[in-house]
């Protein structure tokens, strides 16, 4: 058997008194593609910061290439070819992709001047490397995130990488994009570079990883072969308990059109969408990136006001001009992006969740009640059972599915009639994931209409009551989720 | 007993870390006056006269510490101040006589002008930031020139005098012989925005909107509103600090308190306000206005102490606090 390009052993690390590893040994060998998974929480990124030479681990050595270290500084690890891609890139978005590829070698040259032209041959090697055509001279931040990434990885080569670690590589990708990117894998894994994915959710490096190793709570729970596992095991290695997944029936049938819409328009977005949800109905909504979709939902939530079209609320037509307008109608919106959009990050969790009714939580003149606010805080915090010890702690001491519910109690705690979701668990640990589909799933039974978009296929097939495929702007298709299967709508999207 | 009083100590000083360092601050001071000069710093008159200097700029730190829990900063205070002060005293002038009859009906007019300016200049800026969205330090910078152009424009550039004595002594009188009326301005307005900021919803939304603006228009807040709201109560603010430094100095012109501008944000920064909004406390920029107030008055009772050296004492105590501040931020993120 090849020596192995890196061996973690036995690295144990603590933060101020929290054993974030406790003894996690990893190996990789030349050549392969390696899984690390875990949850948020893990000991994955601190795993990864230890092999990259970021932190000093407290026990245990690293090996690469069989040369055993105590201690790695970030440049040793450099040296020894790991390269980290982390999920940001860090690429510089105002410098061209010639200049980011270039910048390195030109600085370890130590030439005052610039010279373009050495510039332009080196960046051509670099993205020779992988085949990859870009433009040299255009701006890396207005490439789409796709291409950013394979500038990432076009630069990580030009060191002679021999394992290069993905953060988390294909959550901003579309399927057609995961698939180029792939191809690229395989052709690196040819030459014998070694590719180590970091991911908590089990997803399309499930396809293209070997081997597998899984860590909870910062202890090794599972290392081996990929086929090995499947979808049941790799969720009982992660969150340690079982998972059962069942389709969503609705208990309430044949109730009231809550919300309607029809041909709605938003130039340049959207066309011509009709679409109604009921009482007690989950509406599943999906496409991929640029369908229009999250234009849709804000729409919806009055932040984009649509050029021509009907909404109707309970029946009565309304016309959504802001969040306001939305809201006094009766729907709420969870965004897609929790921590600019849906958060006040070091602001209490109280806080966060009573934002959205606060005018209603006064006593005379305005002035607020503090035991309405306390009472209301307690209360959602028991109802979504969201894990603090004090709801005066800054929302930001949460893991991302605690985060998630703070979002859905501020919605919950308004007396809503529409709940729109967008992207009900995306950055959400497997385990919250089902608890907030069941939360989601008792909330239809008592009579709220939700509307979730989601690319997350199996998450909208085992939510929704009906789905509805967005492409190019237009629903393209619709389906029952019981008549279809993953495969016909993923095949549906592009 | 004596743990449990440790152990609640010890609870507000980890709290509020900013106000508990500022304390500290003022009592070593206080105590070092009192050992070094204690016979000119402790008397009724020094405190007296530290209570009439600081309302006024007191008054626009005020403004700026609202606008920066916002996110945001007004630049424009000491603009808004002399404006509302020119527009005060030339009201005056038209209202009372050389004999000074009339005052008591003036002053409250003189009031209520200067509040209607300071009002509209901080709806300007709202305006500015909030709907043709320019970045707050440019809007106010912008508007700062503006409203001292037409401070300018109004004077021809002179300071304006003459102005009714009956109003500055009306101001700068004391209450019960003690207690200066600017400091009852001061602690009125005080009392008003720790009412606004901690009793009703608008608070809390000025909080919210200023951590992440885009979470708060997803929630549902107003926050155009909320924007305008906050640079009006800014101006407001500003205004009285201008008709309070009208009656200090009896006579009004556009350049007058330029210094203020700079001073006060630094006070609001001393006081623990976060720049990047959402955080921070009234209490200590009250406690950060007295101990600026502490450390000018007490520096001009110490002789030895060239007056060439207080420029350096008070930027190098800013800075050593910025520091420390800086270190407690970041230990929390480590944490």
């Amino acid at each position: 058997m090849a020596q192995n390009v890196l061996k973690a052993v036995d690295i144990k690390k603590s933060f101020t008194g929290v054993q974030a590893l406790k003894g996690v040994t990893l190996e990789i060998r030349p050549g392969e593609i390696h899984c690390l998974a875990g949850e948020n929480g893990s000991g994955k990124s601190t795993l990864i910061k230890v092999i990259s030479g970021v932190y000093t681990p407290e026990g245990g050595h690293v090996e690469y290439d069989g040369k055993s270290y105590k201690k790695i500084t970030p440049i040793e690890a450099i040296l020894n070819g790991v390269q980290v891609i982390y999920q940001d890139f860090s690429i510089f978005p105002n410098l061209s992709v010639m200049e980011n590829l270039a910048f390195n070698t030109e600085l370890a040259s130590k030439s005052k001047l610039v010279n373009k032209k050495r510039m332009r041959k080196i960046a051509e090697e670099a993205i020779d490397k992988i085949k990859f055509e870009v433009d040299l001279d255009a701006k890396v931040g207005e490439l789409p995130v796709a291409s950013k990434q394979l500038v990432a990885i076009c630069r990580a080569l030009m060191f002679n990488a021999k394992l290069i670690i993905m953060d988390e590589p294909t959550t901003a990708l579309t399927r057609k994009e995961i698939n180029a990117l792939f191809k690229i894998i395989l052709d690196l894994k040819a030459q014998g570079i070694a590719i180590l994915f970091v991911s908590h959710k089990l997803d399309e490096v499930f396809e293209i990883s070997e081997r597998f190793t899984i860590l909870r709570s910062g202890e090794l729970v599972f290392k081996g072969n990929t086929k090995d596992l499947d979808d049941k095991k790799f969720s009982y290695y992660m969150t340690g308990r079982e998972i059962q997944i069942e389709p969503f029936e609705p208990k309430l049938t044949k109730q009231t059109k809550m919300l309607e819409v029809k041909n709605l328009t938003l130039n340049g977005y959207f066309y011509d969408v009709s679409f109604s949800v009921s009482k007690g109905e989950i509406l599943g909504i999906s496409g991929i990136l640029g369908s229009g979709r999250t234009e849709l939902a804000l729409s919806l939530f009055g932040i984009r006001v649509v050029d021509s079209g009907i909404i109707k609320i309970n029946g009565k037509e309304v016309a959504i001009n802001s969040p306001t307008v939305a809201m006094e109608n009766g729907i709420g919106y969870v965004p897609e992006d929790r921590l600019t959009e849906g958060l006040f990050l070091q602001q209490s969790i109280g806080d966060n969740i009573i934002i959205s009714e606060i005018d209603n939580l006064t006593g005379k003149f305005g002035i607020l009640d503090e035991r309405k606010q306390s009472e209301e805080i307690q209360k959602w915090v028991k109802e979504l059972s969201i894990a603090t010890p004090n709801p005066d702690n800054a929302c930001n001491t949460l893991s991302g599915g605690n985060q998630q519910r703070v979002v859905l109690a501020k919605w919950l705690a308004r007396d809503l009639k529409v709940l729109i979701l967008n992207g009900p668990s995306v950055g959400v640990d497997i385990g919250s994931k089902y608890d907030i589909h069941h939360i989601l799933k008792k909330l239809a039974d008592s009579g709220l209409a939700i509307i979730i978009i989601s690319d997350d296929i199996p998450e909208v097939m085992s939510l929704s009551s009906k789905i509805l495929i967005m492409r190019d702007g237009k629903i393209s298709n619709t389906f029952e989720p019981s008549e279809t299967t993953i495969h016909e709508i993923t095949a549906q999207m592009v | 007993m004596l743990s449990k009083i440790t152990n609640r100590i010890s609870t507000v000083i980890k709290n509020d870390i900013y106000i508990t360092r500022l304390i500290a601050l003022m009592l070593i001071w206080l105590v070092f006056m009192g050992f070094f000069r204690f016979e000119k710093f402790y008397t009724v008159i020094n405190f007296q006269t530290m209570a009439a200097q600081f309302p006024e700029f007191g008054l626009m730190a005020f403004g700026i510490m609202l606008c920066m829990i916002l996110g945001g900063i007004d630049l424009s205070v000491v603009g808004v101040a002399n404006f509302a002060a020119i527009v005060g005293a030339i009201t005056l002038k038209k209202i009372v006589g050389v004999d000074g009859e009339m005052l008591g009906i003036a002053i409250p007019i003189v009031f209520i002008v200067g509040i209607i300016i300071g009002a509209m200049a901080g709806a300007v800026n709202g305006f500015l930031i909030s709907i043709i969205n320019i970045p707050p330090i440019l809007a106010t910078l912008g508007t700062f020139e503006l409203f001292t152009g037409i401070a300018i424009v109004l004077t021809k550039g002179k300071a304006i005098s003459g102005i009714p004595f009956g109003f500055s002594e009306a101001i700068t009188g004391r209450l019960f012989g003690l207690i200066p009326i600017q400091l009852l301005i001061f602690l009125a307005m005080a009392l008003v925005i720790t009412f606004l900021v901690t009793k009703t919803t608008y608070g809390k939304k000025l909080y919210l909107t200023g951590t992440n603006i885009t979470a708060a228009k997803f929630s549902g807040v107003k926050t155009t509103k909320i924007i305008i709201k906050t640079y009006m109560i800014s101006g407001i603010s500003a205004s009285l600090g201008g008709l309070i430094m009208l009656a200090n100095y009896n006579s009004a012109r556009a350049g007058y308190g330029t210094v203020y501008t700079l001073q006060c944000v630094l006070i609001v920064v001393l006081g623990g306000i976060n720049p990047s909004g959402g955080k921070g406390k009234i209490s200590g920029v009250i406690l950060a206005i007295f101990v600026l107030q502490m450390l000018a008055s007490g520096l001009n009772k110490i002789p030895e102490i060239s007056s060439f050296y207080i420029p350096l004492i008070w930027g190098g105590v800013l800075v050593a606090v910025m520091v420390m501040n800086y270190f407690t931020e970041n230990k929390k993120i480590k944490l």
